[in-house]
């Protein structure tokens, strides 16, 4: 048997054949009814989707914050090459009485 | 007055269903005779019909309205049709031993004289509508479309959301499949 004869004879006889187009009955009214009932409010659903949502946002917050947290560290490093980095920091927090002394 | 429809669109947009009905009267036949070419029980074609009505009802305002309203039902109503063949992948594995005897007679009058057996009779018609049941969902709805429908393979693209590569590839795959499902008949009933 030829099989490329036996799927061309087939497949004509279902392009020969199309199915019908009728539609039941009140088929419309039926799909009506459907729309018109409101699906119930999952609470747990859109919760879910509140989180997927702040997903995003939140991991770009934590980047940036990363980034910037980075940043600054750098710039001290940089800055204080020569100097003792305690030093620097016993200098800002003593910055304010040594201006009071100062000024007395 | 009778409403255009592009108000009767906007109306239902807006969530007015009623504006929805004298679309559902328009379209169904064209819904219905979709539905009937990928499900073969009237249940479950009118669910489908009922599924494509619901979600174009929600995705209405997806609707640009630069093509006609019919295009963009159609594209949902063949998505609509895949996802219910992937859904209800019937047991492909049953043997064509199972084929009934109006269909075993239409095959030995072919393997006979294959001119001369019609193709319009019931048994061909339900020996094709066995071999797209045992088909892949994906090889399904190309044969459909590509060999039943008469669409190119650009229309098919835009239907399915397919690339055209992937449509061309799975034509090929499914032309293929078809010809293992042939050649199973014809070994089972013939060698």
């Amino acid at each position: 048997m030829k099989i490329e004869e036996l799927r061309a004879k087939l497949l004509a006889a279902a392009r020969a054949n199309p199915p019908g187009d009728h539609v039941p009955l009140a088929f419309e009214r039926r799909v009506l009814a459907h729309l018109a009932v409101k699906p119930p409010v999952e609470l747990a659903a859109l919760w879910a989707r509140a989180l997927w949502r702040a997903t995003v946002p939140c991991v770009a917050i934590t980047v940036l914050l990363g980034v910037f947290s980075f940043i600054p560290t750098r710039n001290i490093m940089n800055s204080t090459n020569e100097e003792d980095l305690s030093q620097t920091f016993e200098q800002t927090l003593l910055a304010s009485s040594d201006q009071q002394e100062e000024i007395w | 007055m009778e409403r255009t429809e592009a108000e009767l669109i906007a109306a239902a947009v807006k969530g007015d269903p009623s504006s929805f009905e004298p679309l559902i009267q328009k379209y169904s036949p064209r819904v219905f005779a979709t539905a009937r070419r990928y499900a073969r029980l009237e249940r479950e074609v009118e669910d489908i019909a009922q599924e494509i009505w619901i979600k174009a009802f929600q995705k209405l305002g997806s609707f640009r309205g630069d093509a006609p309203f019919e295009h963009w039902l159609m594209r949902l109503a063949v998505r609509t049709c895949y996802d219910f063949l992937r859904a209800h992948q019937r047991n492909r594995e049953s043997s064509f031993s199972e084929i009934s005897d109006p269909e075993d007679d239409w095959l030995e009058r072919f393997a006979a004289a294959p001119e001369s057996t019609s193709e319009h009779a019931t048994a061909a018609i339900q020996l094709i509508a066995r071999i797209l049941d045992q088909m892949s969902p994906a090889g399904r709805l190309i044969i459909t479309l590509l060999e039943l429908e008469d669409r190119s393979v650009k229309e098919i693209a835009e239907l399915t959301g397919w690339s055209v590569p992937l449509v061309k590839v799975r034509a090929f795959r499914a032309r293929g499949e078809m010809k293992k499902i042939l050649e199973r008949i014809t070994k089972e009933k013939y060698l």
